[in-house]
């Protein structure tokens, strides 16, 4: 690492480091933890914040977007609390179990834990750290390329460590409720969801906060999914238009497993939302999809790496954005096909519906493969409402706002069908209905 | 009043000129006819009225109810009582034909400022109406003409009238592509809406349809104005003879 190539450090990247220095002796956990986020910080010292010059970050390019760093969030007191209360409502009818995150802090008072299935158990990820649970460490000891990710180990307060034993199906899906209330601030959350052997379980993780608080939120899950699980996974974000958001999500899959990931967001002046999956085991099936709707000057990043390292794996991303104003969509996918994964069956599908002339979509797709017998496709579109269509639904009636809306439905439509849970489905559509009923 | 009255109209569309100078007008209660070779400029009146953009008005006006139409959006056309069976029905993929047809009656009806119809009540008229053009159920849960073959989509076009129970109802070629059977059936539609309050605009360029669907009046389209107005027989009349006659007379 040389240190004259490194460019003079930003506001942003001397706040954080400022920040580590106040806050390493009071982050949750022991020396090991400890340890583990010294190194993680040194990583990003040495690298800074990541911009457009590294390939990765292309078109979100952090160094650029973020300004300054927000102190890190303070404890949540009653007030900030009470705020909660009805956060995630627009999921009320999934009856899902509810666990609360105010300002990145878990809520135990506040979250349902009671009658826990048998063979689930939830704790708070501070907790964990503090106790040195070695589950929990050693999987944050496996280190990361990536710099957002290296952020969250580094600052990481708190969040949910989930773990469902072998062959525990779970009706109710479990919704990880994130709310920011305090004062705008800076909140880490690192969560670790660990699925059994065929086992069953509908996650959902929701971020949000009132209009026209700033917060910066890097968040980050790590997720296993064992043989013969089937885990539904789907993350609402719908914070502030004036949101930082970062999330990264990485996934271990094993063998004869499902994992359906669908990420949905309206919030946020910039979000960036990864995920690094691997299966890791032969002939899993996993579906990843997305819908962005955006406006202002939003800005949203969906990146996904996708590593089929074991045989006969299918896989399926279809992505759509729906872009307005001067809002910008990013998607990229990659697509890894190592050499012991034949009979991969991998396809990648992304769409940005461009509703104003000043809306920008951008999309790079890379595969890289290195077996042979595989099936590999990629698909990208990015483009106006067919005005032929619109003009179609006005004849027969429909004002102009309702045949696009219409339209619009219909093009995220094709990717919500992934979800398939029919609540969550359904709730998606509503929150998008209500999203198309608020353009003017 | 007639219902619709068309004075010297003259459209251009894509930097073409293509109506020049059309009169026409059509009476509450009557079926009237437009015959015209392909090219003649049918397609684009019955856009014109419907309110497609891209269609420049350079001259003359079209009144419907006596309420100036041209400038109105196609939707506001639509509440008032035009409808546009088209000549090639769009496909839309990911609108189910029942969600189109309820939202589309709905919109009308809000912007009307009539209650809407409540689901059984929708769902009775849909099933009924369906079933007489020999629509399956199957096929409303499906994507608007997605997969459907010409006649379908013609078919459909009629349930869509049927629904919407428009006052002006033009309908553009709805007999191209469309077997003898289904001629009748979606002819027998068409028939069913006849009625002294609604008036129909048939456009076609064959004969054969006029014998199902008997005109009142029919009027020759060429070079984008009506030539010649005339009974039924007029269309028996250019069976036999052809367009060319009145070729020179637009020019
Ligand atoms: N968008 C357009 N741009 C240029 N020319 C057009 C356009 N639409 C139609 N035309 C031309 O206008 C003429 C009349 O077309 P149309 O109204 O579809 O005729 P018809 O329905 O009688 O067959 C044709 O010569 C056609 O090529
Ligand atoms: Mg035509």
């Amino acid at each position: 690492m040389n240190a004259e190539l490194r460019q003079v450090k930003t506001a942003a990247e001397q706040g954080l480091a400022d920040a580590f220095a106040a806050a390493r002796g009071s982050l949750p956990g022991a020396a090991a933890v400890a340890a583990l986020r010294e190194a993680a910080f040194g990583r990003f010292v040495a690298k800074g914040l990541p911009h457009r010059r590294v390939e990765e970050w292309k078109y979100t390019d952090l160094r650029a977007l973020m300004r300054e760093a927000k102190p890190i969030a303070a404890p949540p007191g009653v007030p900030e609390k009470a705020q909660a209360k009805d956060a995630g409502g627009m999921l009320g009818s999934l009856e899902a179990r509810r666990l609360i995150f105010v300002d990145g802090a878990f809520v135990a008072e506040m979250s349902d834990l009671t009658a826990l299935e048998p063979g689930l158990t939830i704790g708070s990820m501070a907790d964990a750290l503090a106790a040195g649970e070695p589950l929990v460490l050693e999987q944050l000891s496996r280190p990361a390329d990536d710099m957002a990710l290296a952020l969250n180990t580094a600052f990481m307060g708190d969040g949910a460590v989930i773990a469902v034993r072998e062959g525990v199906a779970l009706a109710r899906p479990i919704h990880l409720v994130f709310l920011h209330a305090g004062k705008p601030a800076a909140i880490y959350p690192r969560s670790m969801v660990d699925v059994g052997r065929a086992s069953r379980l509908a996650l959902i993780e929701s971020h949000e906060s009132a209009d026209g608080r700033d917060d910066q939120v890097n968040a980050a899950i790590d997720l296993v999914v064992a043989d013969d699980a089937h885990v539904d996974y789907v993350k609402i974000g719908a914070e502030s238009s004036k949101a930082l958001h970062i999330a990264s999500l990485t996934a271990l899959i094993g063998a004869n497993a499902r994992f359906n990931a669908f990420v949905f967001t309206t919030g946020g002046a910039v979000t960036r939302n990864q995920f690094f999956i691997r299966c890791g085991g032969d002939n899993s099936t996993i579906r990843l999809g997305g819908v962005s709707l955006l406006k202002g000057r939003q800005h949203a990043d969906t990146t996904v790496v996708l590593d089929h390292a074991t045989v006969g794996c299918q896989s399926r991303e279809v992505f759509k954005a729906v872009l307005d104003g001067a809002s910008r969509g990013v998607f990229q996918g990659r697509i890894i096909v190592q050499p012991k994964a034949q009979k991969t069956d991998a396809r990648m599908m992304s769409q940005a519906l461009l509703m104003s002339e000043d809306a920008e979509a951008d999309n790079k797709p890379e595969l890289e493969i290195y077996a042979d017998d595989v099936q590999c496709g990629h698909g990208a579109t990015a483009g106006a409402l067919d005005e032929n269509l619109k003009f179609y639904l006005m004849a027969r009636g429909l004002p102009e706002r309702d045949a696009e809306a219409l339209l619009i439905q219909a093009f995220i439509g094709e990717a919500v069908e992934g979800i398939e849970h029919a609540g969550l489905r359904d709730a998606l559509m509503d929150e998008a209905v209500r999203w198309l009923g608020a353009r003017v | 009043m007639s219902l619709l009255e068309i004075k010297n109209l003259h459209v251009e569309v894509g930097g073409r000129k293509i109506l020049n100078g059309l009169n026409l007008s059509v009476e509450k209660g009557q079926v009237a006819a437009i015959m015209g070779p392909n090219g003649s400029g049918k397609s684009t009146l019955s856009y014109v009225l419907a309110g497609k953009p891209g269609y420049t008005v350079l001259e003359g006006e079209a009144l419907y109810n006596g309420e100036s139409l041209l400038t109105m959006p196609p939707d506001e056309r639509a509440a008032k009582g035009v409808f546009l069976a088209f000549q090639y029905p769009l496909e839309i993929p990911g609108v189910a034909s029942m969600t189109f047809l309820r939202t589309a009656l709905n919109a009308q009806k809000k912007t009307r400022g009539e209650p809407e119809l409540s689901t059984p009540e929708f769902l009775k008229r849909v099933r009924e109406v369906a079933g007489k053009l020999g629509i399956e159920p199957e096929m409303l849960r499906r994507s608007v003409n997605v997969g459907f073959s010409g006649g379908e989509k013609k078919r459909n076009e009629v349930l869509q009238m049927a629904m919407l129970e428009p006052r002006l109802c033009i309908l553009d070629e709805t007999d191209s592509g469309l077997d003898i059977d289904a001629l009748r059936i979606v002819s027998e539609g068409v028939n069913n809406l006849r009625s002294s309050d609604r008036a129909m605009v048939v456009i076609t360029h064959y004969q054969r349809l006029l014998d199902y669907i008997v005109p009142d009046v029919v009027h020759v389209l060429s070079k984008g104005r009506i030539v010649k107005t005339g009974g039924k027989e007029l269309a028996h009349e250019l069976e036999a003879h052809g367009y060319a006659q009145f070729a020179g007379e637009a020019a």
